[in-house]
């Protein structure tokens, strides 16, 4: 009962990958219906080039908006936002969103861990926190942040990740709400 | 586990305007997500049991100001960081500033001072440092006396020179510093053409006039009214034609300045001041 309040105040979907992650993004995003009341944000570990083309790539699978964050940017429903290689990506209180050049957490810059716990600090309970494929335990943390405030917490399966570790630490250390392979998140999204 | 302290946001609104009239370091226009951030780190690091014992000390002891100020503000920094901006100075920038009799630099915000130094090397290789003055400024006077020594841990070299090969630089990167055991200390002749000074972008004025301002990742941690601010500050401070440039991910776009600018070129931030 609780829970289904919580899904329908959803206002944004944070996705956390590192290693083998990009499989599971390009599987979930085509899945996503247009038109949701939802932003989705994906904070990936990768390489700090200056011209990523990351988001060209996604653009090609959905036919949502999808940009890379501007310093200070509004965020707004509909929208597939990207966090700049080598910086964290932090929410302000006003829904807007703030870059930080500060140290890396877990070897990262950005930090799964630094964007969950900032989502689950602004948004509470109307946030889903979803973790992937990866080879190091960064998100771990953050999405047990993202639980204690009320958000849902959905890990990718182990058994369908390229790269299992990421995913296999959150279900040891956490209990998630959910366990699905990357298709079962695109449409656990269009559910909400 | 044991469970890390949290700021609360009138806690930190409290704390901000308690600093601000005891010291008269006005942080009450700073992002807070960063600066929440850097706060509950600062509570973990000094190990404070409370968050009202942390504001009680730093209210009352007031040698850890330093402290507080310099953990606050963020200072990380790399030489050449982000390569094809130094190649873009290198390049298109210098080659202009060049035909100046005298160059002046502002680096505002400058930390530890890494970028000041890779633009040293820049000056030095195009054979211009002879006739310029590079100002470093910081809020902080501890990473500025970092800066002074020219002392840079040895460890960060390689990366250092990976990101100079990738600048455009033709020269062998170790020639400018010498290596003693775990630390690198550079050529006198880039410190000697330095000028270290404090200076609080909130608070402090324009001090001079120079022909290019550095100014990269600092207004990040800024607020919109704030950045706009500042980057008045930073047109009062430049020459006509003069350069402005700031981080990646930093815009000069919406700001009611950003009309006086022109984008140098289109993919480094760098702006070149037209009116």
């Amino acid at each position: 009962m609780e829970k289904d309040k919580v899904r329908s105040s959803c206002c944004l979907a944070v996705i956390g990958g590192s290693a083998g992650s990009l499989d599971a993004i390009l599987k979930i995003l085509p899945c996503l219906n247009t038109g949701a009341a939802y932003a989705v944000v994906i904070v990936q570990h990768r390489k700090p080039l200056q011209d990523s083309p990351l988001a060209d790539i996604l653009s090609d699978k959905t036919g949502w908006s999808v940009k890379e964050v501007e310093e200070k940017e509004t965020v707004t429903p509909g929208t597939v936002y990207i966090a700049p290689a080598d910086y964290h990506l932090l929410f302000e209180t006003d829904h807007s969103f703030s870059l930080d050049a500060s140290e890396k957490v877990n070897y990262s810059r950005p930090s799964i861990d630094v964007t969950f716990e900032s989502a689950a600090d602004v948004y509470g309970s109307s946030v889903i926190g979803i973790l992937l494929s990866g080879a190091n335990a960064d998100g771990v943390e953050g999405l047990q942040k993202i639980r204690d405030a009320g958000g849902i917490c959905i890990v990718q399966d182990p058994a369908t990740a390229e790269v299992s570790y990421m995913p296999a630490e959150a279900l040891r250390r956490l209990q998630p709400d959910l366990v699905l392979p990357a298709e079962g998140i695109g449409m656990y999204l269009n559910a909400i | 586990m044991e469970r890390a302290l949290h700021i609360r946001d009138d806690e930190t609104e409290q704390l901000l305007n308690d600093v601000q009239v005891k010291y008269g370091y006005d942080f009450t226009s700073y992002s807070r997500a960063s600066l929440k951030r850097r706060i509950n780190r600062l509570l973990l690091l000094d190990k404070f049991p409370s968050v009202a014992e942390f504001r009680h000390h730093v209210l009352s002891e007031e040698q850890y100001i330093n402290r507080f100020v310099e953990e606050l503000t963020v200072n990380v920094t790399e030489m050449f960081r982000d390569p094809s901006f130094y190649k873009t100075l290198r390049n298109e920038v210098l080659p202009i500033l060049a035909t100046h009799p005298f160059i002046r630099i502002w680096h505002a915000g400058c930390s530890t001072g890494e970028e000041v130094y890779s633009m040293a090397i820049l000056l030095h290789e195009a054979n211009l440092l002879h006739k310029s003055l590079l100002y470093a400024t910081d809020i902080n006077p501890g990473v500025l006396e970092t800066l002074g020594k020219g002392i840079f841990p040895m460890s960060q070299m390689k990366q250092y020179s990976e990101n100079y090969i990738e600048s455009g630089g033709k020269e062998d990167f170790s020639s400018y510093y010498t290596a003693k055991y775990d630390w690198a200390k550079f050529d006198e002749v880039f410190g000697s053409k330095m000028i270290i000074s404090t200076h609080n972008l909130v608070s402090d004025r324009s001090f001079n006039e120079f022909q290019l301002i550095c100014c990269r990742n600092v207004l990040i941690y800024f607020d919109k009214p704030l950045q706009d601010k500042v980057l008045d500050l930073f047109n009062e401070s430049l020459e006509p034609l003069g350069f402005l440039a700031l981080g990646s991910k930093e815009n000069l776009k919406f700001a009611p300045v950003g009309r006086r600018f022109k984008q140098f070129t289109g993919k480094e931030k760098i702006w070149r001041k037209i009116k």
